[in-house]
């Protein structure tokens, strides 16, 4: 796998709780998963996807998990077209 | 402190001791009983004025929003409403403060604190508006910020508006700990206060409410040059409770005794707060009936020892409305008003519009606050989401929605119609808890005199109410 350079903005995931790990009292679908946290930051040494990693966050803590994303992005957007609202308030402002 | 043991169950036990180190207040200085405390003496002892809170907010972008009357929505309303009713309503932008909510001056406060009491950080535990609230006060004070969001379930997938409000607070130079499903966010609260010694900018403190204040102030000030008098009714939208008591509060200081205080919340009453499965079946993530019938009915279930958020000592009357209606209502303002803001700020807006039908023409109904939007935080971005997601969307009458399953946006005005909800009800539910706390048989005359005011009743109503339970 290619190994991914340090200084480079990355995700990294960390498992905080197991399933058996977690609060006491939770819904059945949220008890058989674990409780997982992402953040992101500069990568401090070379590695890879799926390996151990350390990032420094913007604030210069310093985080360790699994590296799982590179340049990780926002790609949130409005969304396809919902037709039902387009025709609201048009009669109203006529 | 890397000796120390971080189970769940470890951490959890060293709480109190946790949250004195992080917020320099001693609550046990308040405490007069498992339910009663001094909540006054509590909220003086702030050490912050009015005249310094405005002073405070004024120096990172904060407050001093502008107030418009809504002419084309009264109007519209107008044209529905019986003859002589249509209130004229009142719109607080509050999308211009920094960071674009209200939720600036509820972060400004602690961030002012943090920042003199020498933190080289503050924390909060937030997926709302309040994050960005933070990041962006912290970046004005100097101070580091780190916000511990609920972003995604178990598959990876969150909700554009989630997705938003994280991306907004990195944009604020934060560091966003982005966490899956779960009230495990408290325990990574906890554990990450001990491990930075950061501030802790929880929602619930006396600075977070007092900083609201400032906001009902405000709103009796401009209405009164506006209207010639005091708002006859103020809509909030509600949800851990600091809007509504910090806005109630600075409506009193102000001297508007007789203003009606309305809540508001989205009705997704069904879904299950803390199921990963449900997560992404509702299109609100805040301003809900998932937080505000539990924060209004057991305000001390929060991040820090007792809540200085208490909404039921301020709330003459609840309205429910659906996710449909308040989309719908989001679309309407664009459209008759030219102002776009984003959904979550718009509940109150929608409840308004309810209100407004049922007062007199010359009467004044406010509506507290507006939220930025973009990307994510849009009624097409959700309403969208939603969709790819399984919920059905559709035009009809919003009554037919059920909350993780369906939205019904409304074909016409007339049908955006909210609900009432039983205060009574509410008030009992709160005596219920309050007796599951602490047993009745060992309440004295401060416990009563607590829950009277913390009621917003007599203490003849709490004494008659306990003998029908």
């Amino acid at each position: 796998m290619a190994k991914i350079v340090a200084g480079t903005w990355v995700e990294i995931e960390q498992i905080i709780l197991t399933p058996a790990e977690r609060a006491p009292t939770l819904p059945e679908d949220t008890k058989k998963v674990p409780y997982v946290l992402n953040a992101a930051g500069f990568l401090l040494a070379d590695a890879e996807l799926g390996a151990p990693a350390r990032i420094r966050t913007l604030i210069g803590r310093e985080l360790e998990g699994t590296l799982k994303a590179v340049n990780p992005s926002y790609t949130h957007s409005f969304g396809a077209v919902v037709p039902e609202l387009l025709t609201i308030g048009l009669k109203e402002a006529a | 402190m890397s000796s120390r043991d971080m189970s769940y169950h470890a951490v959890m036990s060293r709480k109190n001791e946790i949250m004195k180190a992080s917020l320099g207040i001693d609550y046990d200085d308040y405490i007069q009983s498992p339910i009663a405390f001094d909540y006054e003496r509590m909220m003086s002892e702030t050490g912050y004025s009015h005249a310094d809170v405005e002073r405070i907010q004024s120096e990172t972008k904060v407050g001093n929003t502008p107030l418009f009357e809504l002419h084309n929505l009264t109007q519209t309303v107008r044209r529905i409403s019986p003859p002589g009713k249509g209130a004229r309503i009142l719109l607080k932008d509050e999308a211009a403060n920094a960071s674009g909510s209200f939720k600036a001056r509820r972060a400004s406060i602690s961030a002012y604190e943090a920042q003199q009491k020498g933190y080289q950080g503050m924390i909060a535990a937030t997926s709302g508006n309040y994050g960005a609230a933070v990041a962006s006060q912290a970046a004005q004070r100097g101070l580091k910020a780190i916000i511990i969001q609920e972003v995604f379930d178990s598959r990876g997938v969150g909700q554009p508006e989630i997705i938003e409000k994280g991306r907004k607070c990195e944009a604020y130079g934060a560091e966003v700990l982005k966490l899956s499903v779960g009230p495990e966010l408290f325990y990574l609260l906890l554990r990450t206060l001990e491990e930075t010694g950061y501030f802790n900018a929880s929602l619930y403190t006396p600075f977070g409410v007092r900083g609201v204040e400032s906001l009902g102030l405000e709103i009796a000030q401009q209405v009164r040059t506006a209207c010639g008098k005091d708002p006859d009714a103020v809509v909030i939208t509600h949800a851990g409770g600091g809007n509504l008591t910090g806005t109630a509060r600075g409506l009193l200081v102000a001297g508007a005794i007789s203003t009606r205080i309305v809540a508001c919340s989205v009705d997704l009453s069904g879904l299950h707060m803390a199921s990963d499965h449900d997560f992404n079946r509702k299109s609100f993530t805040t301003g809900h009936t998932g937080f505000g019938v539990p924060f209004a009915t057991w305000p001390d279930r929060v991040d820090v020892p007792r809540n200085a958020a208490r909404s039921l000592r301020y709330m003459d009357e609840y309205q429910l409305v659906t996710q449909g209606e308040v989309f719908y209502v989001t679309e309407l303002l664009s459209k008759i008003e030219g102002l776009e803001r984003g959904p979550a700020g718009n509940t109150s807006l929608t409840a308004a519009i309810t209100l407004a039908r049922q007062m007199d023409q010359d009467q004044v109904v406010v509506v507290q606050e507006t939220e930025y939007t973009g990307a994510g935080k849009h009624q097409n971005s959700q309403l969208s989401f939603a969709r790819e997601n399984g919920i059905e969307v559709r035009l009809g009458d919003p009554e037919e929605s059920v909350p993780g399953k369906s939205i019904v946006i409304p074909k016409h005005l007339d049908q955006v119609r909210g609900k009432i909800q039983d205060m009574e009800r509410l008030r009992t539910s709160y005596l219920k808890n309050a007796a599951n706390q602490y047993p009745v048989d060992r309440w004295d005359e401060t416990d009563f005199n607590f829950l009277a005011e913390d009621l917003k009743v007599s203490q003849d109503w709490v004494r008659q109410r306990l003998t029908d339970l």
